[in-house]
């Protein structure tokens, strides 16, 4: 019994306030917390290209965030969002360059909002093509209007830039208070500031009563039929302020990167943000963020380290979708595996072998790809600090071993009590039927 | 005139077949499981890798019965420890799978095969002119992609409609648990229909190997013709399938002879001059556009007849 | 002369330090190329290339006592990308970035450097484009600290019209591109200076073609071949070129075929699964394995002798690029590029591969002879082959830098 159902027991009028009080006050420092996070982050990492890569992962959270609008909480499962997100971004990229040959008063501040009204557009454009149908159907008919925009973009050379793209220098809008965002901690700001706004305003979406009835679209639409909803409605409105949002990411990227390519309404980039969203979990509202910050640093840091790191992303991914559904934010949710790890802290045992099948798997990946792709460098990997030659059987067999042994071992440990020998059962405190 | 009809036909034709060949296991595994399989043209892939590999050891007739062969056996493993899975978390989480598991095999490919086109030869034995018309010749081998095509259509519809296996099979698609009642294995028949799925597309990939390039990015290539395939001809349906795949076929090798371009087109139906944004499409040539305009065909009937041509599932 | 054990420990050497810490006595080369995904493979052979071209270097003393060292950044062939991995690189230290593949890198590179030099005088960056094709990089989009060593795709095009001027067997021709910027600017170019060198040629075809999305070619051959064409132009590469060539030879297409790309990894086996009869196959670009000149058949020797008997040297414009910087900081006595690439403005030199070349000032795009070859069954001890498949290259004909002269629109922005 928290302080908060206790308040909500009774119905006298001040209770209901203190109550709500206590719910906002929560609300308020969580917001708080973040928005002075984000301030004080690039005070930490100082470095040039660390200031970068956190302004990539500020275009990745508010991207994912608005694919969340669709997969999470109207459980429409787009394979073409990107075409939003690029369409925005060269809708402010154009502006830009507008907006700087004619000399308009035009502050680079409002530009994401350029970006967020051209995803809107096509949003409704397009929207009121997709949102007939949910499930299997709405993921073919958004592959097949992601594969025709982006078929099409490489011929549209004026609006698209063709190969080379279109390039802009944010440094020559208008620019008041001498902040004329050439250096990058500017733009870091500014990109802190649309990320902190969106997500404010998407979370605030998904608390309106609107919120609810997307959620209710996602798990029972003919029964919101009968109680008189239009889904068809219902998805159109999701559909178009994701699309919105995706529009703001775009022209984020178009200010940070400068250049905005064909490529940008790929379907590389949409699969991308399918991945992230999926990988951090879709169930709650930090869900994305943590998979966009995850997969930006993957792609970004991961590829110097090792060839491999689109295996890891692929078996990453396939690892959530088979044992943690819920993404990595249900992993640390009230039901999933650390919370339940807490209350039995035995369970911690389990930790070694999952850590053993994860190194036992690097090993033998690693492995591949040194005979593979790799084997003109030579035979040798380090890693670790360990040196492993790829061409003898040993280290081979170590991750067979590692990874064969280690996941049997969890899948024995996790087995139903029943079938479970009683000396594990005793080391693992589970009780018994 | 009669010159290029002819050869557009014939064109279309073959390129039609091979297309069924690789949507004959996807519309199987569809209209038996429900499950649309995102990595369909990666067991393709694999397909053509395993066949290309036989080949080099042992010769293409052997490659030609082991590779498909293999390539179910994975399949049905798969199924079996992986699908099976995540079928209870719902749809959406099939898909992703499907999805997850593409990455995966095309990034296995690359790291034991390399990222280079790998030198998988046509046969010598069908490595022949089978005839000559208006003086193109036909190579024997696209005539035996044919007849394969041909032979794989009639086995399944004879499996499906006159076996057994089939009946149990079609039963089980609409009413699982009263035939588990009776007494059959579903899980095990899901797997064995997953399983041949991925046999016909392994065999699609032995076959056409030889004629596209085989590297890994292959499946990128096939997979979203293939889904077009699907949807037109209707979720679940293998004559609407094999229909799909020709009309397709055919569009597009027709398309490709069309010099004439899309502003004479939209001013024949009516519309004289561009809309704002798209008038450097006016110029464009529909052959210019043929390889997209299968994903239109797609888009309009998504919208207006999502059941397909000839589907039954929705 | 260089002993080719020496070398191949020399480049192990730049590769093993490639993984090290950075010591004070190395001047480190960023490579910035897709190192992972689709285009990975032609990104590694630049890598390789690259540390060749360092551990020849070293192996005769280094740089003004400073050891070369290559080392790669993946921007998997992505322009945003790019611009983060020239960051991180010149975080590290690097002065020198090289990079080659697709336009879009190179052309948000141009400006990522214009940007950064301007704003950072302290840590000025120079870029050697070793290999692109990209008209824009040195018209619009140029860039003070940028040379590009490889002929843009308006040169070689205009190289080839002026081949093509002698060639009597050729009078109906046949445009077959990608339908992107550089297929679309080979068609423009072809057409405006074939008009002007042959305007006896006929032109009775002109194809665009989406990229990398056509499975089936037998239509487009089939197109080819009721047009009555004796010769295909075509700027088509990797798949689509592969396609193409299977699908003509299937049907029995008897044309020549002049391409821009047939010299890129998987190509020429491409050329030998066709079945096309040989020496119907060409391709111009700035060098290949079998040249007249002894200078760079004996680079290509030490080329294969360390990356490998089936990988030609596919980048001869890193090999002048490695000569001229070296020379240049020899001559100077320093490895400070900004003053490097002053001198190196309007510089002329011999390339190896023969002929004369020179840097043009306006636009700091390089000059060279390019040259005509037919692919086709080699002997082993007569010259090099390609991919291991028994064929290789044969010179045809070359066409002189003065015949490859384009205007520029560069607007240089020069630092003061």
């Amino acid at each position: 019994m928290t302080a908060h159902s206790l308040l909500s027991a009774g119905s006298l009028g001040p209770a209901r306030w203190v109550n709500s009080l206590v719910a906002n006050a929560g609300f308020a420092l969580a917001w708080a917390a973040a928005a002075m996070l984000l301030v004080v982050l690039p005070l930490i990492f100082k470095s040039d290209s660390a200031i970068a890569v956190m302004c990539i992962i500020g275009v990745s959270v508010v991207f994912a965030l608005s694919y969340n609008m669709l997969l999470g909480q109207a459980g429409l499962l787009s394979f073409g969002h990107a075409i939003f997100f690029g369409l925005g971004g060269f809708c402010a990229i154009h502006v830009m360059n507008a907006v700087a040959a004619s000399h308009a008063p035009v502050p680079l501040v409002l530009i994401p909002l350029v970006g967020g009204l051209g995803g809107l557009f096509f949003g409704i454009v397009f929207g009121s093509l997709a949102s007939k149908r949910g499930g299997t159907i709405f993921a073919m008919i958004s592959f097949g209007l992601g594969e025709l925009v982006s078929s099409a973009a490489p011929i549209l050379n004026r609006f698209f830039g063709g190969e080379t793209g279109i390039t802009t220098d944010r440094s020559a809008l208008y620019a008041p208070f001498g902040m004329n965002f050439g250096p990058q901690i500017q733009v870091y700001y500014l990109i802190a500031g649309w990320c902190f706004i969106s997500s404010l305003a998407m979370y605030f979406v998904t608390r309106t009563p609107f919120g609810q009835i997307m959620r209710a679209v996602r798990e029972n639409p003919e029964r919101l039929e009968f109680i008189g909803c239009s889904t068809r409605r219902v998805r159109f409105v999701a559909f178009i302020l994701a699309a919105f949002f995706a529009g703001v990411a775009g022209a984020l990227a178009a200010i940070n990167f400068e250049i905005m390519t064909v490529s940008n309404v790929g379907g590389n980039q949409s699969a991308m943000v399918v991945l992230m969203t999926y990988i951090g979990g879709i169930g709650y509202f930090v869900g994305p963020v943590i998979g966009a910050v995850l997969i930006t640093l993957m792609q970004i840091l991961l590829s110097d380290i090792t060839a491999g790191w689109q295996m890891y992303l692929g078996i990453l991914f396939v690892v959530v979708v088979m044992y943690a559904p819920g993404g990595i934010a249900a992993l640390f949710g009230p039901e999933g595996m650390a919370a339940q790890a807490w209350h039995s802290p035995r369970q911690f045992v389990l930790v070694m072998p999952m850590l053993l099948t994860v190194v036992g798997g690097m090993l033998l990946i690693e492995l591949g790809y040194q005979v593979g792709l790799k084997s003109s460098d030579g035979p040798i990997r380090v890693l670790f600090g360990i040196a492993v030659n790829s061409r003898s059987p040993l280290p081979w067999l170590v991750g067979l071993a590692l990874v064969i042994g280690s996941f049997c071992g969890l899948r024995f440990a996790t087995a139903p009590a029943d079938r479970m020998p009683a000396v594990l059962r005793e080391l693992t405190g589970v009780p018994h039927g | 005139m009669l010159q290029l009809v002819t050869f557009s036909i014939l064109n279309g034709l073959l390129y039609g077949m091979l297309l069924f060949l690789l949507a004959s296991g996807l519309t199987l595994i569809f209209s038996m499981m429900g499950v649309l399989n995102i990595a369909h043209a990666s067991f393709y892939m694999l397909g053509a890798y395993f066949g290309f590999q036989i080949a080099k050891e042992i010769g293409f007739w052997p490659a030609l019965l082991i590779a498909p062969l293999a390539v179910g056996l994975i399949g049905a493993l798969i199924e079996r420890y992986g699908l099976r899975r995540v079928h209870a978390y719902g749809h959406v989480a099939e898909l992703l799978f499907t999805f997850g598991l593409a990455f995966i095999i095309e990034e296995l490919v690359q790291m034991i095969w390399g990222r280079v086109p790998v030198d998988y030869r046509i046969p010598a034995g069908l490595n022949t002119t089978a005839f000559t018309l208006f003086n193109t010749s036909y190579p024997t081998f696209r005539v035996f992609i044919l007849l394969i095509a041909v032979a794989v259509f009639g086995l399944l519809m004879l499996l499906v409609t006159k076996t057994r296996v089939g009946l149990i099979v079609r039963a089980a698609l609409t009413q699982p648990r009263m035939v588990g009642m009776l007494g059959h294995d579903v899980p095990r028949i899901f797997m064995l229909v997953f399983g041949l799925g991925c046999a016909l597309a392994g065999l699609a990939g032995v076959i056409a190997g030889p004629v596209f390039v085989t590297q890994p990015s292959m499946a990128g290539v096939f997979g979203p013709i293939l889904f077009v395939v699907i949807v037109v001809g209707g979720l679940g349906s293998l004559a609407g399938a094999l229909i799909a795949s020709l009309l397709i076929g055919l569009v597009q090798t027709f398309a490709v002879a069309l010099n004439v371009s899309i502003g004479t087109v939209m001013g024949a139906v009516g519309i004289s001059s561009p809309p704002l944004l798209l008038d450097e499409l006016w110029p464009v040539t529909i052959a210019q556009i043929a390889p997209v305009v299968p994903y239109l065909l797609m888009v309009l009937l998504l919208i207006f007849r999502p059941t397909g041509l000839l589907g039954r599932r929705m | 002369m260089i002993n080719t054990r020496m070398l191949v420990l020399a480049v192990a050497g730049a590769i093993a330090c490639g993984s090290s810490v950075q010591a004070e006595d190395t001047f480190r080369i960023g490579l910035i190329d897709p190192l992972s995904g689709p285009a990975a493979t032609t990104g590694e052979v630049g890598l390789k290339t690259w540390q060749f071209l360092a551990g020849e270097v070293n192996a005769s003393g280094g740089l003004n006592g400073q050891k070369l060292e290559v080392v790669g950044y993946d921007n998997k062939m992505n322009p945003q990308e790019t611009a983060i991995q020239a960051q991180k690189a010149i975080d590290s230290g690097v002065r020198l970035l090289v990079r080659a593949n697709g336009s879009a890198p190179g052309v948000a590179l141009n400006d990522f450097l214009n940007k950064f030099n301007e704003r950072n005088p302290t840590k000025q960056t120079l870029y050697f484009d070793y290999a692109g094709a990209d008209p824009a990089a040195t018209n619009e989009k140029c860039s003070y600290w940028q040379i590009r060593w490889a002929a843009n795709i308006d040169m070689k095009v205009l190289a080839l019209a002026s081949f093509l001027k002698g060639q009597a067997d050729t009078k109906k021709l046949y445009l077959f591109n990608g339908d992107y910027s550089t297929g679309q600017g080979i068609q423009k170019a072809m057409r405006t200076n074939m008009a002007e060198k042959r305007p006896d040629v006929q032109i009775v075809g002109d194809e665009l073609v989406p990229l990398m999305k056509v499975n089936d070619f037998a239509p487009y051959v089939e197109k080819i071949k009721a047009s009555g064409a004796d010769t295909v132009v075509t700027g088509a590469w990797g798949q689509d070129l592969a396609l193409l060539l299977k699908a003509a030879g299937e049907a029995g297409l008897r044309v020549k075929w002049y391409t821009f790309f047939a010299q890129g990894i998987g190509s020429p086996t491409a050329v030998r699964q066709s079945g096309l009869p040989s020496h119907t196959v060409f391709q111009i670009y700035e060098a290949h394995a079998n040249l007249p000149s002894v200078a760079y058949r004996e680079e290509e020797k030490n080329f294969r002798a360390v990356v490998g008997a089936g990988q030609t040297m596919m980048y001869p414009g890193s090999v002048n690029a490695m000569d001229m910087f070296s020379k240049a900081a020899r001559d100077l006595k320093t490895l400070d590029v900004a003053k490097i690439v002053a001198s190196l403005e309007g510089a002329k030199f011999k390339p190896r591969a023969g002929g004369d070349g020179w840097i043009r000032a306006e636009d700091h795009q390089v000059f060279q002879p390019l040259y005509v070859a037919s692919i086709g069954p080699i002997e082993k001890d007569k010259g090099f082959d390609e991919e291991n498949t028994g064929w290789g290259w044969r010179q045809i004909g070359e066409v002189k830098p003065e015949d490859t002269l384009v205007p520029t629109t560069c607007q240089m922005k020069r630092p003061q």
